[in-house]
């Protein structure tokens, strides 16, 4: 079974993506418990450019996928179960837009503006509001927790046709392979 | 004596004349006054405030020179954005509000500017470290009251606010700008 594969652009963006998203988990997760120093504002304006940074690389994402569709599916693969591929990647696109939406609210709620890299200034569009800034962090937080859930479930489905049912679903998205 | 007269009259004319018009704002209206303070955190404009000070003031505007202010602000009142800094701001290495608990202000020269402009020189004194501060100021004169709007920069290391740590300007700049609006009622 040999389908086409996903584009090096579409590659290189996934991939960057992916590396980015994962590191503002992590980043994202463990910050809130850093004691208050500068390290700890260092850190959280960091986790603000890049999720900034990961908000613009997937409108670009998106963009430049209107025009360039993704390979099919192969034929081999269950109807229900492509739609369901579909739809689990049509929901981390919107997650990935939701999250740092929600990151940059919830920061106008609690009176950080986010400073891109320091330098551009992003508009806060909420006035300074404590319960509106706890209620978006809970937001962000389980919005962020849905991603985690749904990316498990994607690495394990990739690992799945690798592995189980040895097609090329994982390996078309990998570098290298050139797309035919 | 007619010369000493001719000197004498004039000057206490000058003297008592604008006195007697003028107007002494005394009486400060702490609900209807503002301190506030702006710096710069990661390159983000930042602000916050204090919500207790008070300010004994004699200030008429016929006479500058005679003008006196001391301003006392509690540092522990301050907002500085969120709960975390607040008590962050109150340890040692910034206000060591507890060894410091109050900064002051003393006024010992207003010059004026011409117009509704002054320029208040002082001293300020924030955690043992007294600076010179020269703070233009306006006045708006209200209804049975004036309204004293202005604004200057103080750098925190001058005053030890922010060490260990915290002394890098990368995080926290040095500069900070102090904004206040004092609401005097005139007394008589
Ligand atoms: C795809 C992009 C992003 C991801 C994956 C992400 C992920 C996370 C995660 C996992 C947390 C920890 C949640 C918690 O348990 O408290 C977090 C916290 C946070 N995020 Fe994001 N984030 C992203 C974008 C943004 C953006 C764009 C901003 C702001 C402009 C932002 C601001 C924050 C802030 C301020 C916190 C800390 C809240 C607190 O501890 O009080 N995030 N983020
Ligand atoms: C190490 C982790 C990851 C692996 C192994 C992985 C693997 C894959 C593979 C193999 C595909 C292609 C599926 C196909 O052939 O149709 C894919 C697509 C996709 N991945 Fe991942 N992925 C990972 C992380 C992520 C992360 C963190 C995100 C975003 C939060 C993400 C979002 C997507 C999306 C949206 C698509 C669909 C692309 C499209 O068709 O437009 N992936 N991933």
């Amino acid at each position: 079974m040999n389908t086409r594969s996903y584009t090096p652009f579409a590659k290189l963006l996934h991939w960057a993506m992916a590396l980015l998203i994962l590191g503002l988990f992590v980043v994202g997760f463990l910050m809130h418990d850093l004691p208050l120093s500068p390290w700890k504002l260092k850190v959280y304006s960091w986790h603000k450019w890049a999720g900034v940074t990961a908000f613009l690389l997937v409108l670009a994402r998106l963009a430049w996928r209107l025009g360039h569709r993704p390979p099919e599916l192969p034929e081999a693969i269950p109807r229900a179960t492509r739609a369901l591929a579909h739809a689990g990647h049509g929901l981390l696109y919107l997650l990935m837009i939701a999250v740092p939406l929600s990151g940059w609210l919830m920061s106008s709620a609690k009176g950080f503006q986010t400073v891109y890299f320091g330098l551009l200034p992003i508009p806060d569009l909420l006035a300074k509001n404590k319960e509106l800034g706890d209620l978006l962090h809970e937001v962000h937080e389980s919005l962020n927790l849905l991603v985690v859930a749904l990316v498990v479930a994607h690495v394990a489905a990739a690992l799945k046709h690798h592995f189980v049912d040895r097609d090329d679903i994982l390996v078309r998205m990998l570098p290298g392979r050139k797309p035919s | 004596m007619k010369r000493l007269a001719s000197i004498l009259i004039p000057t206490l004319m000058l003297t008592v004349a604008p006195a007697a018009h003028a107007v002494e704002y005394k009486t400060v209206q702490a609900d209807k006054s503002r301190l506030s303070f702006g710096y710069r955190q990661m390159g983000v404009a930042m602000d916050g405030r204090f919500s207790r000070f008070t300010v004994q003031l004699a200030f008429d505007p016929a006479r500058p020179a005679a003008a006196r202010a001391v301003m006392e602000v509690e540092l522990a009142s301050i907002d500085a954005g969120s709960a975390e800094a607040n008590d962050e701001v109150a340890g040692k290495e910034w206000f060591n509000s507890k060894a410091f608990p109050v900064a002051r202000f003393v006024a010992d020269a207003v010059k004026p500017l011409g117009g509704n402009r002054y320029e208040v020189h002082g001293k300020l004194t924030i955690k043992g470290h007294t600076q010179a501060v020269v703070a233009p100021a306006t006045l708006t004169p209200q209804a049975g009251a004036a309204a004293f709007d202005g604004a200057f920069q103080i750098k925190r290391a001058d005053f030890a606010i922010g060490e260990g740590a915290w002394a890098d300007f990368g995080t926290v700049a040095n500069e900070i700008s102090i904004k206040f609006h004092i609401l005097a009622s005139a007394g008589k």
